[in-house]
């Protein structure tokens, strides 16, 4: 039996691309910004998403999505008790949100009356980098206490992101960590990548956070209008 | 990471591609994967023998073809690889760096029976 070779160069996550792409265009057509939120377990993800919270609503009406790989809705019900529209995804042991998943849950939000959406993805520094949602905004918590070596072993989630958020700064006393190696490490996979340094617990560093996060917002709402 | 939603996906991409052409079977799979996606040809192989089972792609064989990571520097324009590790330029010290190859992530081509 002859053999022809079949030339196809396509993308293995096409399939996820273009959904991520669908996602985009609803949240477009609401006007709607949405940012991919990642980070290992324990960043202080859900709390970050918290303070954020507080510091802008009601001014600015915010929807979670919140992703985790175990059928528990500790984060969504945190989220659901300050009043904010939350849904669980369970990804089912997967260790990453895909756009199929995110799609689901914006059907579950009332995103008309939104103008931010927070999508919080599984606790991991590996695979959500490789899974485009549709998102605008990519986003990485680094926590204190996981050390100032992780941009050199998880190279792939900084090349990746639009803005860095240096959690936990409050324990800086406490640990050894080398800012400036860290800042190096982000320097080389993603120079000029736009960086807050905060705490959740103090506040510290919020306002400069807030009023970047609310300039993109507005950035948004002017680009929809024109 | 995620070997199983990768080899789910080849598989779906080389069964579309056979069937448009009328193809009786997929002999074979080509994949062309830069050192910086983080997938073990090993588990790929490993999922891909399951999961191609009683498709137009079964007992397929699968490629990688591995492609070397590298990096361009934004101030003096050297060019280096990359191995396990960023480094900064080895020519001028420099940070200011650009990944020009390693991450390419996709399906080349597939060879079939008529």
């Amino acid at each position: 039996m002859p053999l022809t070779r079949l030339p196809i160069v396509e993308n293995i996550l096409s399939a996820n691309d273009q959904v991520a792409d669908l996602n985009r265009k609803l949240l477009d057509d609401h006007n709607l910004l949405a940012i991919n939120l990642m980070a290992s377990p324990g960043a202080g993800k859900t709390s970050f998403i918290l303070k954020t919270i507080q510091s802008i609503s009601p001014k600015i009406r915010l929807g979670v999505i919140e992703g985790d790989t175990a059928p528990v809705t500790i984060d969504a019900d945190k989220i659901n008790s300050v009043g904010i529209p939350a849904v669980q995804i369970n990804t089912g042991g997967e260790c990453h949100l895909d756009a199929v998943m995110v799609k689901a849950g914006m059907q579950q939000l009332p995103l008309a009356e939104l103008d931010l959406l927070v999508i919080e993805n599984v606790g991991n520094l590996i695979c959500p980098a490789a899974f485009n949602l549709g998102t605008h905004i990519n986003l990485l918590i680094a926590s204190i206490p996981e050390g100032d070596d992780k941009p050199y072993k998880y190279p792939n989630i900084y090349r990746g992101i639009d803005v860095l958020l240096v959690n936990k700064t409050d324990l800086l006393p406490y640990i050894d960590f080398n800012m400036e190696y860290f800042r190096q490490g982000v320097e080389m996979l993603n120079p000029g990548l736009t960086t807050f340094a905060v705490s959740c617990k103090t506040l510290d560093g919020f306002p400069e956070w807030i009023s970047w996060l609310c300039q993109q917002i507005a950035k948004k709402i002017v680009n929809h209008e024109s | 990471m995620h070997e199983l939603a990768v080899t789910e996906s080849v598989l779906e991409i080389a069964e579309k591609h056979a069937l448009q052409a009328q193809a009786l079977r997929v002999t074979d799979v080509y994949l062309v994967i830069g050192r910086l996606a983080s997938i073990v040809d090993d588990s790929i192989q490993f999922y891909w023998e399951m999961i191609a089972a009683n498709t137009i792609c079964q007992d397929s064989k699968l490629h990688f073809q591995r492609v070397p990571a590298q990096m361009t520097c934004l101030d003096c324009q050297t060019i280096f690889d990359i191995s396990d590790r960023t480094t900064p330029c080895p020519n001028c010290a420099s940070y200011h760096l650009k990944i020009t190859a390693g991450e390419e992530f996709y399906v080349d081509s597939i060879a079939i029976e008529k």
